[in-house]
């Protein structure tokens, strides 16, 4: 039976494939996936999954028949409404241009 | 894509994986080029295997069979890709001991001396890492990720072993002759372990991108980084032609090519006691694969 | 740590578990599938470990060093059981016999152990259990497998056969337990033998000395 192996490398990292063996149960699987990729250390968690058990999925694209731009990046003009708003918020307070004073993020302008 | 195409999109740097569609042809070069890679490293076990017994102190005995333990290591993990590829390692199993696949130059020679372990695992290592590291390009994706593990771990048994020679190179005269004696001995062997200078133009692994370091490259690269180190110990080299040229290039007496093609042939001088040895261990034990192994009826 | 000199109960120790780890190394790279030998390899590797820690302990007391315990010594001053003498390869069923024996009674040697007066001694003997759990979760699951597989009278014969032998890793006032341990997991009478005690060396002994000390003799008073 051929177990598929997934290491953490150290806490918090996602885990990723280290590889395959054969073995003949799941406690076998667990021995020998310690030897091979636990003895210098070099994992902190081990996940062992038979192989069967891994669906793989060759196409892993949604079908994009109509336009989704607003899962993207590009289907949003953040910078162009923000400087609009900052003009319009400035007018309205009848203060001078704010750059410098008032706190402003520009995280999400693309 | 056809053949040609899949040799251009390679050639540009792309990659296949495990479950792609592929031409026969770069199914058969695959298998054929790391088949051949994982009957080295389980032949490589058999010459250190028996200094295991031998080494003559606790924490060398400990270092050597965690050596070995790798290079097993190493087999399961390339014969498993070959195995993903549509080859059951049995299936590889039963050629390596009957003799229709091939394994590493190196493997077919006896080891006579502890100054043997040294210098395997220093330079027939050593000369194994150029050629993996390079591999960690290859054009087949499984294969190429597998190797950064083994070079990790190979990169220890370099350790071990310069430090097995530098320990006899600091004892006593005997020692050192020791050394000098293995160096001599696998000098031959290791000028010819990346093989002979082919045109890549005519090697299929080189079209397919399975391989994309030419054998010279590989035999300068070795000679630059461990010949100073060599000479450096007082230890001599058995080639009154090597040096460095002034361009850089490493000059040396034309190898053994002969002796190459006849050693890689299954015709080494200690081939047919490790196969037989291979062969043996493997029956006396086909019970338990049986027993453990086969799917539950 | 009764009447005897803890040196010379130390090097009980150190000679069993140097001597299972050589003879458990002899499967490395040909053990019964890949997987495996690397799993067994690792075991070996943990019993010399365990050897040399027992030998570092005896050295501070005679006033030596581990190697020179373990390799200069003369065939009759080691003394182990004749159970981890025997050379078993190419046979696995009595390979996993003998691991599980050993590491049944090693178990329960160890715990004894840990009770020790000597704190140096109780502490290794603590330090090498969280080692030693991983043989014997080993040597179940291997002596399990083979015992519902369809090879379950060849391992059987095989612990049979070294369960005499096996008696003779440990003092008598541990065999009871032993003896029960083994007994209800197999759920099979234990055949009634002589065991084979420590202090005569069985044939595989000399052949493994010889090997084992040859390079150490080659050049006498070297470093390696």
């Amino acid at each position: 039976m051929i177990y598929e192996v997934f290491r953490q490398e150290r806490e918090g990292q996602p885990f990723q494939h280290g590889g395959s063996l054969e073995a003949p149960d799941l406690a076998f699987a667990e021995a020998y996936a310690r030897e091979f990729y636990g003895r210098r250390n070099e994992s902190v968690a081990l996940w062992i999954v038979p192989r069967e058990a891994v669906r793989e999925v060759d196409d892993p694209y949604v079908a994009d028949v109509f336009d989704r731009d607003y899962r993207r990046v590009d289907g949003y003009s953040i910078k162009v409404k923000l400087k609009e708003a900052r003009e319009l918020a400035a007018k309205s307070a009848g203060a001078p241009s704010a750059d410098e004073s008032r706190p402003h993020s520009d995280a999400e302008s693309g | 894509m056809n053949e040609a195409e899949l040799q251009a999109y390679l050639q540009d740097g792309g990659q296949v994986e495990t479950g792609d569609p592929m031409p026969e042809a770069y199914r058969k070069a695959l298998i054929k080029f790391i088949e051949m890679h994982g009957n080295s490293e389980l032949m490589g076990v058999l010459p250190e295997r028996e200094w295991i017994l031998r080494a003559p102190t606790l924490q060398r005995k400990l270092a050597l069979t965690s050596k070995v333990q790798d290079e097993v290591g190493h087999a399961q993990l390339i014969y498993r890709v070959v195995e993903d590829l549509g080859k059951p390692r049995e299936a590889c199993l039963d050629d390596l001991v009957a003799g229709k696949t091939k394994f590493h130059n190196v493997f077919h020679y006896p080891t006579k001396t502890w100054g043997d372990v040294g210098v395997i695992a220093w330079l027939v290592d050593a000369a194994a890492i150029i050629s993996q590291k390079a591999l960690l390009k290859c054009s087949y994706a499984p294969y190429a990720r597998i190797m950064k593990k083994i070079c990790w771990e190979e990169s220890f048994h370099i350790l071990h072993g310069r430090d097995v020679v530098l320990a006899m190179m600091t004892g006593t005269e005997e020692q050192r002759e020791l050394v000098q004696e293995a160096l001599d001995r696998w000098w031959g062997p290791l000028m010819q372990f990346h093989g002979n200078p082919i045109p890549a133009d005519d090697d299929p692994m080189f079209q397919w991108r399975i391989k994309s370091q030419a054998n010279e490259d590989a035999r300068q690269q070795f000679l630059d980084g461990y010949v100073p180190q060599v000479w450096e110990l007082g230890l001599t080299l058995p080639d009154p032609a090597l040096r460095k040229g002034e361009d850089g290039v490493w000059e040396y007496t034309e190898p053994d090519w002969d002796e190459l093609k006849h050693v890689v042939t299954g015709h080494g001088p200690a081939t047919e006691r490790r196969l037989g040895f291979r062969r043996m261990s493997r029956e006396e034990t086909a019970w338990v694969r049986r027993a453990v192994l086969a799917p539950a009826a | 740590m009764s009447d005897r000199s803890t040196a010379e109960r130390l090097l009980e120790l150190a000679d069993d578990e140097l001597l299972i780890g050589w003879r458990n190394s002899e499967w490395t790279g040909i053990a019964p599938f890949l997987e495996e030998d690397v799993a067994f390899s690792s075991i070996a590797q943990g019993e010399i470990g365990h050897a040399r820690a027992f030998y570092e302990l005896a050295a501070q007391e005679l006033g030596t060093d581990a190697d020179t315990l373990a390799f200069d010594r003369e065939p009759e001053e080691y003394r182990s059981a004749p159970l981890v003498e025997l050379r078993l390869v190419p046979d696995w069923a009595r390979t996993i016999a003998r691991h599980w024996l050993y590491e049944t009674a090693d178990a329960i040697r160890v715990t004894a152990l840990e009770e020790s007066s000597s704190s140096e001694v109780a502490g290794l003997a603590a330090k090498i259990e969280r080692e030693e759990a991983y043989h014997r979760m080993h040597a179940d699951m291997w002596a399990e497998r083979l015992r519902e597989s369809a090879e379950r009278k060849r391992f059987e014969a095989a612990v049979e056969e070294l369960w005499p032998y096996s008696l003779g890793i440990l003092p008598d006032s541990q065999r009871e337990e032993f003896r029960a341990t083994v007994g209800e997991t197999l759920g099979l009478p234990l055949p009634d033998a002589e065991p084979f005690e420590r202090g005569v060396h069985t044939d595989d002994f000399f052949p493994l000395w010889e090997e084992m000390t040859s390079v150490r003799r080659s050049v006498a008073g070297a470093s390696w």
